[in-house]
């Protein structure tokens, strides 16, 4: 009676074999890493470039890290990242759904949506300083917006592309709008979301690192306009990576929750 | 007997931008029996789909009605269960928490619930893989989920659009005799759509055949082959003149009407 299908593709069926295993790719991500710094050694020791050599970035990172500037940079940084980045995703979600969910919150919310991203998120900061003072508050704002925007439209998109069949099979079964909202709408715009979450993450760091170059006391982007006048490239270097590795964790991060929230979906 | 679900002079035609309306069914009046099993089989675009979504509640119908049970259909509800030709399984759920997805909103108590979902997760023969997500199971397992999630809220009737359409031939086969088993255990008013001609026979008691442009009723095919079906039936001569006769009135209905 039970139709029994074997759904094992073969693993050789996939591609080569050792990459097709996360320990294979990983192996591969570390030697990239790993000839990219040698050929980065190889070219400043020769002098080529006008750039630092890997171990004085080195040096000069274990400098900041003893006196403590590279980390209260880092935090500074990461506060705004994050106080900007959490607050737009908060907003996001719920202004999205009600977006894709009634036809008039769309009608009305969507010019302002559509407006706004045309503007580079960096544009606004001129207006911010003038009109919020030179504190955090403007600073966050700007971060604030570009994580919104980003994540706005992905949620907006995630909703009115649920599947209608879903939506029906749903409310053949006797559920009400807010059932159907809560359980198919919901988790169906989930990777959707996802998508404009990483989106936000990524245009909340390219935003804090400029508003930093125009006002801050501290932070990655302060620190590394402080170097640039004095020409010290080994800091702009350890400002940078920071900002890059810091990026990128957080970036893992969120693949991380991505892979347990939506690891129902079928993958190609 | 009053019929269970009954179709009076129901009439759909929708607006294409603005310019006439077209018709998508025309007038059509049908009477199904309460525990009838019947197929509506007809050329694609004949308004099959539409007929069903009409007596599921999900498309409102341009005039007519259709009754259930002498009541006439204002929305969806849980006593007409559907099951769709894409499964519409949540992918999210689980095959169980699927299944328990419509008793949960009916508020049954949660040890209710998981009884009546193993019964008839046993039932279409997915015990095994009752906490497996929809994406590992296959085609035809995804639409065993889909009968029993449908079952599982104790609908009176079983609206089926094209469930087995995009299975293989030989699983097809094997889920017409388990549907089959199924209705003779649980009786239930069945309409199902199909594009397959031998299933349309195979299954029903009555052959709906319908005509399109516009879409309508063009003859009803009596099949007086006792129940359970079997493989012999599947290939007597008796199947094979009702197959004929289902056939010619699909493909050529104006000679055979
Ligand atoms: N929402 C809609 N808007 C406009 N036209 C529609 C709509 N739904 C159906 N139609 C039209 O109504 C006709 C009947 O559609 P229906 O889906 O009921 O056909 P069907 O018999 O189920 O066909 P198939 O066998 O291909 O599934 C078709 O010509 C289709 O183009
Ligand atoms: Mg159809």
């Amino acid at each position: 009676m039970a139709v029994m299908e074997s759904e094992n593709t073969p693993e050789s069926a996939k591609g080569l074999p050792m990459l097709s295993r996360p320990f294979g790719m990983l192996a591969i991500n570390i030697v990239a890493v790993v000839v990219g710094i040698l050929l980065w050694g190889l070219v400043t020791s020769f002098g080529v470039v006008g750039l630092p050599t890997p171990l004085a970035v080195a040096k000069q990172a274990v400098i900041q890290a003893e006196n403590g500037l590279l980390w209260s940079d880092a935090l500074a940084s990461l506060g705004r990242v994050f106080t900007g980045f959490a607050l737009g995703i908060l907003v996001a979600i719920p202004v999205g759904f009600l977006m894709g969910w009634y036809k008039i919150a769309r009608a009305i919310i969507e010019p302002y949506v559509q407006f706004f991203r045309t503007i580079p998120p960096l544009a606004i900061i001129p207006l911010a300083i003038v009109t919020m003072g030179i504190d955090e508050m403007p600073k966050i704002f700007v971060i604030f917006l570009a994580s919104f925007l980003s994540s706005v439209v992905a949620t907006y998109q995630g909703v009115i592309s649920v599947d209608r069949t879903m939506i029906n099979a749903a409310r053949v079964l006797g559920a009400n709008d807010f059932t159907i909202f809560r359980r198919v709408i919901v988790p169906a715009s989930l990777p959707y979301i996802m998508v404009g979450v990483r989106i936000g993450l990524g245009s909340s760091w390219s935003t804090v690192v400029a508003a930093e170059l125009i006002a801050a006391q501290s932070g990655l982007g302060f620190r590394m306009q402080q170097a640039q006048l004095y020409y010290d490239l080994a800091t702009i270097f350890v400002s940078l990576i920071s900002i890059g590795i810091l990026g990128l964790i957080m970036d893992r991060i969120v693949m991380a929750i991505d892979g347990v929230l939506t690891a129902w979906q079928e993958k190609l | 007997m009053t019929p269970k679900i009954s179709f009076k002079n129901v009439r759909k035609t929708f607006d294409i931008a603005g310019k006439t309306a077209f018709t998508a069914l025309e007038g059509l009046n049908l009477d199904i029996e309460d525990g009838e099993f019947i197929t509506v089989v007809g050329p694609s675009g004949c308004g099959k789909s539409t007929a069903m979504n009409i007596a599921a509640g999900l498309t409102m119908p341009t005039s007519g009605q259709v009754l259930v049970d002498n009541a006439p259909v204002k929305g969806p509800g849980p006593e007409r269960g559907v099951i769709f030709q894409q499964y519409a399984l949540f992918p999210w759920l689980t095959v169980r928490e699927n299944v328990e997805f419509g008793l949960q909103i009916a508020g049954k108590p949660k040890d209710e619930r998981r009884r009546i979902a193993d019964h008839f997760i046993e039932l279409v023969g997915l015990s095994d893989f009752a906490n497996s997500l929809p994406k590992t199971l296959s085609g035809g397992m995804k639409q065993r989920c889909a009968i029993a999630r449908a079952y599982a809220v104790n609908p009176k009737i079983l609206l089926m659009d094209e469930p087995f359409g995009a299975l293989d031939a030989l699983t097809r086969v094997q889920l017409q005799d388990q549907l089959l088993a199924m209705w003779s255990k649980e009786r239930r008013t069945v309409m199902f759509i199909t594009h397959d001609v031998d299933e349309a026979v195979y299954l029903a008691s009555r052959v709906v055949v319908m005509a399109a442009r516009p879409g309508r009723l063009h003859k009803i095919v009596n099949v007086d082959l006792p129940y359970p079906r079997t493989e012999d039936m599947r290939l007597s001569a008796e199947f094979s003149e009702l197959r004929n006769e289902v056939w010619r009135s699909v493909y050529h209905p104006a000679a055979a009407a």
